[in-house]
């Protein structure tokens, strides 16, 4: 398979991906590395885990970090409540210590949080640890270990060995640095904001119903917005949204009534100052250089 | 398209190309170690290897780990491999010098002088201040300092090791501040509700060992600006000595300099080589003691390094006198949109030392408020006086 199979094979599943990241997820298969994206929100960095798994026909298991996130939650936990069932029912049944503390400590009474959960399964799924930069910096060293020996010690079991090597994709937003241990085994790739024929792609193979006149000045106007100096520059996943609210309303041309193309802004721009940034005569114009 | 480089005909082989340009771009300071010269080979393998553009995008993948490094990648990939008019870097494998254990030498066997690896910049500092007119104004300019000053003889060694101490005990004063959230202890001030019943399930219900939770601290970081324009360079000594002692003293530490632009010298001040870390620096700081433009050095700060750097555990220390070229306004509203990452913002201002000084150039006046701290601090005792003022933030 080369990297332009891949890349056929996402568009298939209405993915559009740059050459650049066709090619690190190519690598990231075949060599059987962490990929770690980093971008700014809502260029496409989940998504692409998604239509991966896809792709792979294969399971996809996310992670999404946050501040906190603590190995009982993202490797494996003792079902307590199970066990304390166990050992009632055991009590009065006559079991003796023994026998009852290998049966709660056995892998019937594990919980498998997504890390153990990823290298257990029978075929290789896509494990999407998302927003890494999220997590403490603790966590980060822990998921180092699990990425490169792809092996998880619980002290009353032992050393669970992976079953398969998991496809990992790494996101991040980039508001923390991340260590440089993290960075050096994964391979990386920083996703920009597509250009206007790639986008314009996205959309014809998202929302096929938005006609070519529109659809071109849908994409003109998002590229022209993300040149001004807005606080939250919007990403595809707004385009979408915008597109789906202009089909929404029925408009067939974005020219016509700038009273109506104010209202559909709200899709595009999330904060206050943004907002009262980009008035409606403002819009109007880009619109007009868009089309 | 392009011209692609002709390697020589004793070039030994793509193997050792490759290996070239990992250490072509080891060279231009990529941290990239034998793992990685191995990985690229066996990646390129997987695409076809013929074509320019797939070997740019899976080197790239692979020797690259964050958004400006890839940025510079191109650059090093057509210097090294499209014959971009750089100086080649040299594939064939150097011979091992063949010199018998009696004969010492300071030169190599090819008769290069060993010691002369490194480049040395010339301290240039008599053209430095003979541009200076000599009357002691302090005051911003418009123009770009084209001349380049080697910070070195500003800086000594024993100073730095001063300003260490205390960057080291500013920060321990800045540093721990304590969270809300009690996590689990060994010991700690309230019980582990949780942790305790669970751990009571293996003694069939009883508490017979109590856990402890507390308030950790959290380590602060903190993000230092130091002005290096005309109107500062008196006070350059010691602030620069401050930054670099500061990054030796913590490892979270973040520096930038700025005069009309703003440069990131966090990575050049963590070299070991105290002295050749200012050096490199002096390298960077290109520009320096030129023209002031603080409003949009700290604009670019607050779009760029800020949404990575700065969050709300951190302290952002503005060492400037306030002397903008640039209109007011375009200060405050960098330092807005800084605050709005909730950092803490301290500004120190040498000029405020001088006895009847009052804010009122119209940069500092813009500034005045959003700062958390604006205090006086031209010499090190300065600094170190600051140590309790920061501990109550």
């Amino acid at each position: 398979m080369t990297w332009q199979s891949l890349q056929t094979a996402l568009t298939a599943k209405s993915y559009v991906a740059s050459d650049d990241l066709s090619v690190a997820l190519h690598l990231a298969l075949t060599l059987e590395r962490p990929l770690l994206l980093e971008g700014a929100a809502g260029v496409g960095k989940t998504e692409i885990a998604r239509t991966l798994s896809l792709t792979q026909d294969t399971q996809l298991i996310r992670l999404q970090c946050y501040e906190g996130l603590d190995a009982s939650q993202a490797i494996y936990e003792w079902n307590y409540q199970r066990q304390l069932l166990t050992i009632r029912s055991a009590a009065e049944d006559g079991e003796t210590g023994k026998s009852v503390e290998d049966r709660i400590f056995s892998r019937d009474f594990l919980l498998e949080r997504p890390l153990l959960a990823a290298i257990t399964q029978e075929k290789p799924p896509v494990l999407l640890i998302d927003e890494i930069d999220r997590a403490d910096e603790e966590f980060e060293a822990y998921l180092l270990e699990v990425l490169s020996d792809y092996q998880v010690s619980v002290p009353e079991l032992g050393t669970i060995t992976a079953t398969c090597k998991p496809i990992v994709i790494l996101t991040s937003n980039g508001t923390r640095d991340l260590s440089d241990a993290l960075r050096r085994r994964c391979l990386y790739t920083y996703v920009e904001y597509p250009d206007r024929a790639t986008e314009l792609a996205i959309l014809k193979a998202r929302c096929p119903q938005v006609e070519g006149h529109l659809a071109n000045q849908i994409i003109g106007f998002v590229q022209k917005l993300r040149e001004e100096d807005l606080e939250k520059t919007p990403g595809i996943a707004e385009m979408l949204d915008f597109a789906a609210a202009l089909m929404g309303l029925g408009i067939a041309d974005l020219t016509n009534d700038p009273a109506v193309l104010q209202s559909t802004l709200t899709t595009l721009l999330k904060t206050q100052s943004d907002q009262a940034q980009i008035t409606s005569d403002v819009a109007a114009r880009i619109a007009g250089k868009a089309a | 398209m392009t011209r692609v480089t002709r390697f020589a005909d004793r070039d030994p082989g793509p193997a050792a190309r490759v290996v070239g340009f990992v250490a072509h771009l080891r060279d231009n300071g990529l941290r990239l170690g034998v793992a990685e010269a191995d990985l690229s080979l066996t990646a390129l393998t997987q695409v076809n290897a013929a074509a320019p553009d797939e070997c740019r995008r899976v080197l790239r993948a692979i020797c690259t780990g964050c958004k400006e490094e890839a940025e510079r990648f191109d650059a090093l990939f057509d210097s090294y491999w499209m014959d971009a008019g750089r100086v080649k870097q040299r594939i064939v494998p150097k011979p091992q010098a063949t010199l018998s254990k009696s004969v010492h030498s300071s030169r190599d066997g090819s008769g290069e002088d060993a010691g002369s690896s490194g480049t040395s910049t010339t301290p240039d500092t008599e053209v430095g201040e003979a541009d200076s007119d000599g009357t002691g104004k302090l005051v911003a300019t418009e123009q770009r300092n084209l001349s380049r000053r080697d910070l070195r003889d500003l800086v000594r060694s024993d100073e730095i090791a001063e300003a260490e101490a205390i960057a080291r005990r500013m920060g321990a004063a800045l540093r721990d501040k304590r969270s809300r959230r009690r996590i689990a202890a060994r010991k700690g001030d309230r019980l582990h509700f949780r942790k305790t019943i669970r751990r009571s399930l293996s003694t069939g219900g009883e508490p017979l060992r109590l856990l402890h939770k507390r308030r950790p601290d959290r380590v602060r970081r903190i993000v230092a600006l130091c002005d290096v324009s005309g109107s500062m360079s008196v006070y350059a000594q010691v602030f620069l000595a401050f930054l670099a002692g500061l990054m030796r003293a913590d490892k979270n530490a973040d520096a930038y300099l700025f005069h009309t632009r703003l440069v990131r010298i966090t990575e050049a001040l963590r070299d070991k080589d105290m002295m050749r870390a200012i050096g490199r620096m002096s390298l960077m700081a290109d520009g320096f003691g030129g023209g002031s433009k603080i409003g949009p050095s700290l604009q670019r700060f607050a779009d760029t390094y800020a949404k990575r750097f700065v969050d709300g555990r951190s302290v952002v220390l503005i060492l400037s006198d306030g002397c903008d070229t640039e209109p007011p306004d375009q200060l405050g509203a960098a330092l807005t949109k800084l605050k709005k990452r909730s950092c803490k913002i301290i500004w120190l201002n040498p000029l405020k030392g001088w006895r009847d000084y009052a804010p009122v150039a119209g940069g500092m006046a813009a500034a005045l408020p959003h700062l958390d701290l604006f205090k006086a601090a031209n010499r090190l005792d300065d600094l170190a006086a600051l140590e309790t003022e920061l501990g109550a933030l």
